[in-house]
């Protein structure tokens, strides 16, 4: 009886989370293909895909997605594994968390504001170097939109480094770092080497999902692409997002077309990430064989670690020019600083931000709770045999990119008679919620201590009680964090929002997105600000709370039960 | 001498120092044993002398390899062996390779290093297990390959840290005699810590006690 309820549970949850996404992925294929009898479409063929490839510009725009997606992900990944190994071992590295948390919480939409108030020819750079370089007007010059995507780049970058970082770190935790260390060096090994030869093989199984939920996130952002990178053509993504939203209903099926074929696109990279993984794993062994111990790594990694502290600086120039912009009254080119300051911009009559607001906290209180409410039964319920496969169809979610089912799903959602609003935006919102809260709550949740609960319930705590009482306090730390990520998540969904609630639903995040289009500066830094704050409470929550209990247990600090790091 | 260490003292972070100054010098070819309670900073020691004290740490003295001094230079260019109480071979790689990652980089070519890989590990007793998961090895194979490991590395001395003391007593014995014999035969010195009074006579070279600060200054 009691396993027939666990096998209902989990089976409830993963209809909830991935059916709406096999749904959205049939529906897309059928339009792709020509059906879609909502619309009175009824043509099976290839009709679609031969407007989609007729489409000018499509092969730039392909072209465009794969080196912006592929090259953010191995520079991230670089860049990042380079942090991780520059810090361990110092006291720094030991409390990474809040020093990336800014980074981590803030949408990804508010950075690429931030960063294209920065970068754009009228930006705080070149303001900064106007003065020196004897410049009277704004250069044609630009990294905001240029058409090899280096804006786009870098704003992937500002937001992956962080999250690997933090991924990266919580595997090492699990392994015995230091040792290595001192094994391979007195073996003759250099730092740099030992890192690469040996860190890195052991910590890949641990990272190749959230590697490939980067790479996938990075090749099918929307919102990133549509303030910074290049308009025509613009990466695959946002080719899609046009031809859904255009007003002609056949460019529908176009759309389906696009969105299979930016799916397949992703798919083909994850099957490159395999095959490469493989060779790096023969030529490595060879190399490996071979002795040399490895001059060169510590120029590569050294270089990773030289470049952080640069993205770094840009990431926190971005989040404080959306600060100054946003109190800024007069600020003419090429003045370094604002000439007047002033709240106009927070204070606009009618129309102003608090509708928007209210329905950001909305969407993230209520997906949040739901999240890891679902997340916590389905650990608990959680049995040893099977469970890895299971819980792998869990991240598809995120696997897939959002453009590839979101469509679809509307019009799944619609024939089931679930129409664009609050109930189809919120369910969007966990679909990508719940596999974040998942992914930070399954380390702590393996690392507890059994004993303890099987302590209490010989003293007579039922699994209600062993649950409320004991493991949830332990777990206090994680759960908050992972309900901190929650928030984060959701405040920065626009796709989802945009696309579930038919356009009437606004977000700070769809709002923010549509001013940064050449509205006026000021607003737009209002809507990036406060779409920054309300995660940014949320981990500043998630990173306190813990540390002031902490003080009191000081076993809580082990680092089992700690998050991240 | 080839391994001179002339009053070492180790001082960790806002603390006392660990133990009271060291001075001692190992021959070539002989096995010297430190002894002292657990808990006094018999491992640090040795992270001293191979360059492996986490940073904060603070060391005064002078450590000489072979007329070397090694305060200050990288654990890597020290040329210092390690062996551990967990035998460690690393977990990603197979049996073979985990001794042709230790094998010195002056041997050249694909052939005369897995030559020298196999030659290792029949001097092991290890023949034609070079494809094994290390996983897979007992306690004592695992320790006969890891000293394998440190040696091809053609270390000038070898640092031992209470190498046998996982190790099954029924074990012991056959593995102390194997790993004492080879180190005696490469005539490097080895500085062996321990607190089983039966490694230091096995090891017949010095004992030297490693006493509490406190304890000597009374």
């Amino acid at each position: 009886m009691k396993n027939v309820r666990r096998t209902g549970l989990r089976a409830l949850i993963i209809a909830v989370l991935i059916g709406p996404v096999l749904l959205g992925v049939a529906q897309t294929l059928s339009a792709a293909f020509g059906w879609l009898p909502a619309l009175g479409e009824r043509t099976i063929g290839l009709a679609p895909w031969r407007t989609l490839l007729d489409q000018p510009g499509l092969a730039t725009s392909v072209q465009l997605t794969l080196w912006t997606g592929i090259s953010a992900t191995v520079i991230g990944f670089a860049l990042a594994f380079g942090l991780v190994a520059s810090l361990h071992g110092r006291a720094m590295g030991r409390s990474l968390m809040p020093w990336l948390a800014p980074f981590l919480a803030a949408p990804h939409a508010a950075i690429a504001i931030g960063l294209a108030f920065v970068l754009a020819p009228s930006g705080w750079l070149l303001r900064l170097l106007a003065a020196p370089l004897d410049l009277t007007h704004p250069p044609a010059w630009a990294l905001v939109g240029d058409p090899l995507g280096i804006g786009l780049i870098l704003g992937l970058l500002v937001k992956e480094v962080p999250f690997l970082a933090l991924i990266m770190t919580a595997s090492l935790s699990h392994l015995p770092v230091r040792r290595w260390l001192i094994q391979a060096r007195s073996l003759g090994y250099t730092p740099a080497a030992t890192w690469l030869r040996v860190v890195l093989p052991m910590m890949w199984p641990q990272i190749r999902l959230p590697t490939l939920i980067v790479l996938s996130y990075a090749l099918s952002n929307v919102d990133m692409a549509l303030i910074l990178g290049p308009a025509n053509p613009p990466v695959l993504a946002v080719t899609v997002l046009r031809a859904y939203t255009a007003p002609e209903l056949s460019s529908l099926l176009t759309a389906g077309a696009g969105a299979a074929l930016q799916a397949i696109g992703v798919l083909i990279t994850f099957a490159g990430v395999w095959a490469f993984e493989r060779l790096i794993g023969v030529i490595g062994r060879t190399r490996l064989r071979r002795g040399r111990r490895g001059r060169l790594s510590g120029v590569a990694l050294g270089l990773a670690q030289a470049l952080n502290p640069i993205l770094l600086g840009m990431a926190s120039a971005a989040i404080a020019a959306l600060a100054v912009w946003s109190v800024t009254w007069r600020w003419s080119w090429p003045k370094p600083l604002p000439e007047q300051l002033s709240m106009a911009a927070w204070q606009q009559p009618g129309d102003s931000w608090i509708g928007p607001l209210g329905h950001s906290l909305l969407f993230a209180g209520v997906t949040t709770a739901l999240a890891l409410m679902l997340a916590i039964a389905w650990l608990e319920t959680e049995q040893r045999r099977g469970a890895s496969l299971l819980a792998g169809i869990l991240y598809l979610p995120l696997l897939l990119p959002q453009i590839g089912f979101l469509p679809g799903l509307q019009f799944g959602f619609l024939q089931l008679g679930i129409g664009p609003g609050l109930l189809a935006v919120g369910w969007a919102h966990l679909l990508f919620v719940f596999p974040y809260v998942l992914l930070v709550l399954v380390g702590p949740w393996r690392g507890y201590d059994p004993l303890l609960s099987r302590q209490a319930a010989s003293l007579g705590a039922g699994p209600l009680r062993r649950l409320f009482r004991v493991k949830l306090p332990v777990l206090l730390a994680p759960v908050l964090a992972a309900g901190a990520i929650g928030v984060a998540v959701s405040i920065a969904q626009y796709l989802p929002t945009l696309i579930m609630g038919g356009g009437r639903i606004n977000t700070l995040t769809t709002e923010a997105v549509s001013l940064a289009s050449g509205a006026d500066r000021r607003i737009t830094a209002v809507y990036a600000i406060l779409q920054m704050l309300i995660p940014v409470a949320a981990y500043g929550i998630a990173i306190i709370a813990p540390m002031l209990r902490g003080r009191r247990h000081r076993l809580l600090r082990e680092p089992r039960y700690a998050t991240g790091d | 001498m080839p391994l001179a260490i002339d009053s070492l003292a180790i001082q960790a972070p806002g603390d006392a120092p660990l133990f009271a100054p060291v001075t001692l010098s190992v021959d070539a070819g002989t096995v010297t044993t430190v002894m002292g309670p657990s808990g006094v900073g018999k491992t640090t020691l040795l992270h001293a002398i191979a360059g492996h004290l986490p940073a904060g740490f603070e060391l005064t003295g002078h450590i000489t390899l072979n007329g070397r001094p090694l305060n200050g230079l990288p654990a890597e260019q020290r040329r210092i062996g390690m062996m551990f109480q967990e035998a460690g071979l690393f977990p990603h790689l197979s049996v073979g390779d985990n001794l042709a990652f230790g094998l010195h980089a002056t041997v050249r070519g694909r052939r005369a290093r897995s030559q020298a890989v196999d030659r290792a590990l029949a001097a092991a007793g290890l023949e034609g297990m070079g494809e094994r998961d290390p996983a897979t090895l007992s306690g004592g194979q695992r320790a006969r390959a890891a000293l394998m490991q440190s040696l091809l590395a053609e270390p000038e001395a070898i640092l031992l840290d209470e190498p046998f003391s996982r190790l099954d007593q029924a074990l012991r014995t056959g593995i102390r005699t194997f790993v004492l014999d080879h180190i005696r035969a490469r005539s490097i010195p080895a500085l062996l810590v321990t607190h089983d009074p039966a490694d230091a006579e096995a090891a017949g070279g010095p004992v030297i006690p490693l006493g509490e600060v406190a304890a000597v200054n009374t």
